[in-house]
């Protein structure tokens, strides 16, 4: 079986605004298979968000393969839903016209986009907000704006970079919980990124362990609990902590490394 | 603790009420001080004026003025009935605020999404922006004759380089989550330009649209200036040959009356095409 994404040998440099070169990932391998929910953690300024710019297309690998259901990724992607860590729903488009945006844009007539944009707000729980503009709406509502808005293009892989990170405790398990649910739904890959290992077990089923930048995978965890999950309470069961205690302890260094990388560079 | 919920309970309607008549009273004391400035400044003129401490025929008097208003109303100018000058003027100042925006607004979105042409052209567009740009008014008084199409043109200009300059900034300020995000979901570069870059700009230029709507009156009027045969502009410069300053007053009055509506017109159309924008609050608006 192809794997729906695949990194063979990354690296991505960037040219830094002082004119030197940044290396931001540094060799980087792996595999995600079809409908397989991965999370990508590692500690401030590891590449995480540029794994997902190469896969998504946005970025080309300065070297190295990417590549999605066996096509090699030039330019944007087809079949691709990226809900970012900042609001990035427009805010000079209503509810209906955000989640409207993505079929109208691939060629769907616009009372057909509507339709579909109606009952994908009534499945993200926002029915009644059609007509909200985002400044209207709580952070976590303008979350499941983008959920939607992503989901209703009917991804086979959704990328996510850290896009709860913003919300309060309690909005995020509740959303984590909705994500689990419509992804449950659907038969689309995942790769989600996040700095909370904690949200990274509860969520996924493998666990990459990004080193300190410039990034490489440093381990893979598969995470064996049962679903459908219940993140408010998964992890209070033993094998839970079981798997945060092993893979925080690889974490941790990493973590280490970056903290006393920020200390000299801000001394 | 009790008592205290049940207290903030009680004066909850009670405190909304107050709120209220705070709000209006404040609204009073506005209007009222605004009153005020006016009965201040105008009958501190008109007294100086009958005291002989201003003089007269150079400084004019508020009721020589107000008759002078009435007179072209009632009787009509020199030039023909009052509303032909004030639709005359506000026909060329229209004009060119519609034309040069809507060239600022092209060249600025072409420029902002074209790097090399904007790198081409940046100099030159610097350039022309600092030369004091109303004595083109005296060659397109030349070249496009009395008639209206050189006071449209002299107002262009004024309103173009204002508009473009901020249409130009809001379209490089355009969120780049926004736009990987479009690009993400299907945009292609047509609809990148109409449904996010545009709309974002869009606040940025509606903003300059305040500034530049006086640029086309000045333009108008300059156009004026520099030979015509009707408008307000042309009224004050008649009379200030005749050496009336209660005229040319009476023609700057007409002018601060025309900018004021256009200002609430624009406000209204601002608030029309930004409405996705969290409202501000009243007091900071002038």
């Amino acid at each position: 079986m192809t794997p729906a994404i695949e990194l063979r040998g990354v690296t991505k440099r960037f040219l830094a605004p002082s004119g030197g070169i940044y290396t931001a990932l540094r060799d980087l391998n792996f595999e995600v298979e079809p409908g397989e929910f991965c999370a990508v953690v590692g500690p401030t300024g590891c590449g995480k968000s540029t794994t997902l710019a190469l896969i998504s297309g946005l970025e080309p690998p300065s070297e190295g393969e990417v590549e999605v259901f066996g096509q090699s990724v030039g330019g944007i992607a087809e079949g691709i839903g990226y809900v970012f860590q900042s609001d990035a729903v427009f805010p000079w488009k209503t509810v209906l016209e955000n989640v409207a945006a993505g079929p109208r844009y691939r060629g769907v007539s616009n009372r057909d986009a509507r339709e579909r944009a109606r009952d994908w707000i009534t499945r993200v729980g926002l029915a009644g907000f059609e007509d909200r503009y985002p400044y209207q709406l709580s952070g976590g509502m303008r979350k499941r704006v983008a959920l939607a808005q992503s989901l209703i293009n009917g991804p086979r892989i959704l990328l996510m970079d850290e896009p709860f990170s913003a919300l309060d405790v309690q909005t995020r398990t509740l959303m984590e919980n909705e994500l689990l649910n419509l992804w449950s739904a659907t038969s689309a890959s995942v790769v989600f990124v996040t700095h909370d290992l904690e949200e990274a077990i509860s969520l996924s089923d493998r666990v990459f362990v990004i080193t300190a930048g410039p990034g490489t995978v440093k381990s893979t965890y598969k995470v064996d609990l049962p679903r459908p999950r219940n993140v408010a309470e998964i992890r209070f069961q033993p094998r839970f902590v079981e798997i945060y205690e092993e893979i925080w302890k690889d974490l941790r260094d990493e973590v280490l490394v970056s903290y006393e990388r920020q200390k000299r560079g801000a001394a | 603790m009790s008592a205290l919920g049940e207290q903030a309970v009680r004066t909850g309607p009670d405190l909304a009420g107050r709120r209220r008549r705070e709000a209006r009273r404040r609204q009073l004391n506005v209007i009222g001080g605004r009153v005020l400035v006016a009965v201040v400044i105008l009958g501190g003129w008109e007294l100086g004026a009958r005291a002989t401490v201003i003089d007269r025929f150079f400084w004019s008097q508020p009721s020589d003025i107000a008759a002078t208003l009435w007179r072209w109303f009632t009787e009509g100018t020199d030039l023909g009935p009052l509303w032909l000058q004030v639709l005359v003027t506000m026909e060329e100042t229209v004009g060119g605020f519609v034309v040069g925006s809507v060239f600022g607004v092209i060249f600025g979105v072409v420029l902002g999404r074209n790097r090399l042409l904007s790198d081409v052209l940046g100099p030159y567009i610097k350039g022309a922006n600092a030369i004091p740009r109303v004595v083109v008014g005296a060659l397109f008084a030349v070249s496009l004759g009395l008639d209206i199409k050189a006071k449209i043109a002299t107002a262009a200009v004024l309103v173009f380089f204002v508009v473009f300059f901020n249409a130009f900034q809001g379209v490089r300020e355009v969120d780049r989550n926004l736009i990987a995000n479009a690009r993400i979901l299907g945009a292609d570069d047509r609809r990148l330009t109409t449904e996010i870059i545009i709309p974002s700009a869009l606040s940025w230029i509606v903003a300059s649209l305040h500034t530049s709507f006086g640029l086309a009156l000045v333009g108008a009027v300059v156009g004026e200036l520099f030979g015509a045969t009707e408008g307000i502009g042309e009224l004050i410069y008649l009379s200030k040959n005749l050496f009336d300053t209660a005229g040319v007053f009476a023609g700057m009055a007409l002018l601060a009356a025309t900018a004021l509506v256009a200002e609430a017109l624009i406000t209204a159309l601002e608030d029309r095409l930004i409405r996705w924008r969290p409202p501000v609050a009243t007091e900071t608006r002038i």
